[in-house]
């Protein structure tokens, strides 16, 4: 009787999660796959037709939009990578007992709401502003000259509000890294740079893949950045998302488009994971 | 009046780890290929549920003609209406006060309506599944979701017996709109010209045409709306088509131009162009009357300036209307006829600078100047000068309406035109 207890209480004790993820993820997918595949309008209700070509409409009248927010996503988060690693292998070796004033200083953005630090970025970078203003008066930027309404405004923005979740993961993954490590690398003849590439880096994998997962996911169906930084090239598939369910009620179409999207994410993460090859960096990310 | 959807922190959509670890490690034995073929008997118990579940419409009986018969005063009602749309001062709402006082109904306002179709998506549950909103009277722009409104009979027809002041002092350039013939389920609350705003500081000659935001002159500097409403129908009129009687074949000429346009458009505005107008991101853009008054009074040095384009300009209106299944029609009857008696009028005119749907009350305010002195006395002429809060006959002569669309239209309406702003 005991043992038959012991046996069940893992499973009682994934109970809440595993209910969790069944009535808040499941059970709305399954509606999503469900309406993505009916016809009607929101007045005289949809009905299943399994009416596939939906998904081929969309991504004939969307791919454009549907590439360009995968390269943003792409750049965005290879730009984060590249600007968070330094910063937070700076905040793990050398920082010492301040480590978490500079942990703070990371996260105090995220005090003010999304919506106003991008904004903030549009006061900043307008075309007669504090920044282009004075540097067009001194002749240094042609007149016509502007950031705003540029792609690279908004994968600077997108960069800029995403970055934390990149810090943060790779930061408790260089933060467990033993320094002995590292000295048995040293006394074993190896350079700054081959203990780096060889102890340092390797042992950093989990944080990197964490990181590339949380940064690259939101920012492939971020729709506040294009909004607000960008012009008539940028738009992105979250904004396309946004029109349909909210302004045409288009709701299988909108539905098709989150599914596709969501697929092909998987299937992204899911190559992803493999050419980075172990389970060991899955075992550890998913130990945070 | 942004239109974002605030989203205070970004959701970082995880995958369950374990989830992903399976998939790449398992490889298939033979309990796995059992399970795989019961998964599939399950999968087909799944597709028959996925034909079952459909998503119903919500289309209501059609209000009795004897609706209004013997129905009485309930002493309160709930008004849904935009942010900032309503006279106030010390923080309470004098004419809403003044109502209640001459009424005794007691009214409880709330500033729910950020923008049409989120607000839409609220009450749409609610209205579909035959239910009662909770509000008795509410604000909603002529536009797609209010033609959806009065096709699921979700609104109380108005018995304009009961709305003398409506009948004697509505403005006729209101009256009767071709969104809602004879005003069978509307009242208008204010209204707005969508036409071409400039900054003269930086664009010299005087604006008078479309044509004037298609001047590669101004490359990069242009403006316009991303919306499937305005900016569709402000191309329909440059082309010389009146929009209530255009074709699909004029909707497509209408895309070509807007297309050919793209490579000078700096952006496609959601509702914020006013900042960047003003800041000079941009120099010349599609806008809204009342936006550039507003802007002009709040900021003396500006000066922006409006024009109803040559080729026609397209007047917006937002509507009060009686959604069904309100617990208080009578009250709320009494509220849209309050608003038309002219002193009434001229109480919001004065604090939300659009354009009013009684010109009589440009009498009043006229009358309140000449009593008045120093600041008050110069904010009161000019705004009973001012052409964008009553609009001249030579601008009423050029404003249209918009063109209605069926159900089967609008989805042909969108293809055409959402690829030009959704770039």
């Amino acid at each position: 009787m005991r043992s038959l207890r012991s046996r069940l209480a893992p499973y009682w004790l994934a109970l809440p999660g595993g209910m969790w993820l069944a009535i808040f993820f499941v059970v709305p997918m399954f509606f999503m796959l469900s309406l993505s595949l009916q016809t009607g309008d929101t007045l005289n209700g949809y009905q299943q037709t399994f009416h596939w070509s939906t998904y081929s409409d969309v991504l004939s009248g969307y791919h454009v939009q549907f590439v360009r927010s995968i390269i943003y996503a792409v750049i965005v988060t290879s730009l984060a990578l590249l600007i968070s690693y330094p910063m937070a292998y700076w905040i793990a070796f050398r920082a010492g007992r301040h480590k978490s004033t500079f942990l703070f200083l990371i996260l105090l953005p995220f005090f003010v709401s999304f919506v106003i630090r991008t904004l903030s970025w549009q006061f900043i970078l307008a075309d007669n502003g504090i920044v282009m203003g004075p540097l067009k008066d001194l002749h240094l930027l042609p007149q016509d000259f502007h950031v705003l309404a540029t792609s690279f405004a908004v994968i600077c923005g997108l960069t800029y509000n995403f970055l934390p979740f990149m810090v943060l993961p790779l930061y408790v993954s260089l933060e467990r890294i033993d320094h002995r490590l590292v000295e048995a690398a040293h006394d074993l003849y190896a350079g700054r740079f081959a203990a780096f590439r060889r102890v340092v880096l390797p042992l950093s994998l989990p944080g990197v893949f964490a990181g590339v997962l949380i940064t690259f996911v939101p920012v492939a169906s971020d729709y506040v950045n294009a909004t607000i930084l960008g012009g008539t090239h940028t738009t992105m598939i979250g904004n396309i998302v946004q029109t349909l369910y909210l302004t045409n009620n288009d709701y299988p179409a909108a539905s098709a488009l989150s599914f596709t999207l969501m697929g092909a994410l998987l299937l992204g993460i899911f190559a992803y994971a493999r050419a980075l090859g172990t389970e060991d960096v899955m075992q550890t990310a998913a130990a945070r | 009046m942004d239109r974002l959807d605030p989203r205070d922190t970004p959701s970082a959509a995880l995958v369950d780890p374990a989830w992903l670890r399976g998939l790449t490690e398992r490889r298939l034995s033979r309990r796995d290929v059992l399970r795989l073929a019961g998964m599939g008997g399950g999968a087909m118990v799944a597709s028959s549920a996925l034909a079952a579940c459909g998503v119903s419409g919500g289309k209501a009986k059609k209000t009795a003609t004897s609706f209004w018969d013997g129905k009485k005063v309930k002493g309160s009602l709930v008004f849904a209406n935009w942010p900032l749309y309503m006279d106030k001062a010390h923080g309470t709402h004098p004419s809403l006060d003044l109502f209640e006082k001459q009424s005794g109904i007691k009214v409880t306002y709330k500033e729910d309506v950020q923008e049409i179709p989120s607000f839409y998506g609220k009450i749409e549950p609610e209205l579909a599944a035959g239910q009662a909103t909770g509000y008795d009277l509410i604000v909603i722009t002529n536009g797609v979701y209010l033609d959806k409104m009065k096709a699921a009979n979700w609104l109380i027809p108005l018995d304009h017996t009961q709305l003398p002041n409506f009948n004697k002092h509505a403005g006729p350039a209101i009256k009767d709109p071709t969104y809602d013939p004879g005003n069978k389920y509307t009242a208008p609350w204010q209204s707005g010209i969508t036409g071409i705003g400039w900054n003269p500081k930086y664009v010299k000659e005087p604006i008078s045409s479309f044509e004037d935001l298609l001047n590669p002159k101004y490359k990069g500097k242009i403006g316009m709306f991303a919306d499937n409403a305005d900016l569709p129908n402000l191309a329909i009129l440059g082309n010389g088509v009146t929009p209530e009687d255009s074709t699909p074949d004029d909707w497509n000429k209408a895309a070509d131009v807007l297309k050919k346009q793209r490579r000078l458009v700096r952006k496609y505005y959601e509702q914020d162009y006013i900042g960047p107008l003003s800041k000079g991101d941009i120099w010349i853009s599609m806008a809204w009357s009342g936006d550039i008054f507003q802007a002009n009074l709040s900021d003396p040095g500006l000066d922006l300036q409006f024009v109803v384009p040559d080729e026609g300009g397209l007047i917006w209106t937002d509507n009060m209307c009686i959604p069904v299944h309100s617990s208080a029609p009578v009250d709320a009857l009494k509220l849209i006829d309050f608003y038309y008696d002219p002193e009434h009028a001229a109480m919001l005119t004065e604090w939300v600078n659009y354009i009013t749907p009684v010109p009589d009350c440009k009498a009043v305010i006229e009358q309140q100047a000449a009593d008045t002195k120093g600041k008050d006395r110069i904010y009161l002429n000019e705004l009973a000068k001012s052409p964008l809060i009553f609009p001249t006959d030579a601008m009423t002569s050029k404003i249209h309406d918009y063109r209605v669309l069926t159900a089967s239209e609008e989805k042909q309406w969108n293809s055409i035109f959402e690829p030009i702003y959704q770039g």
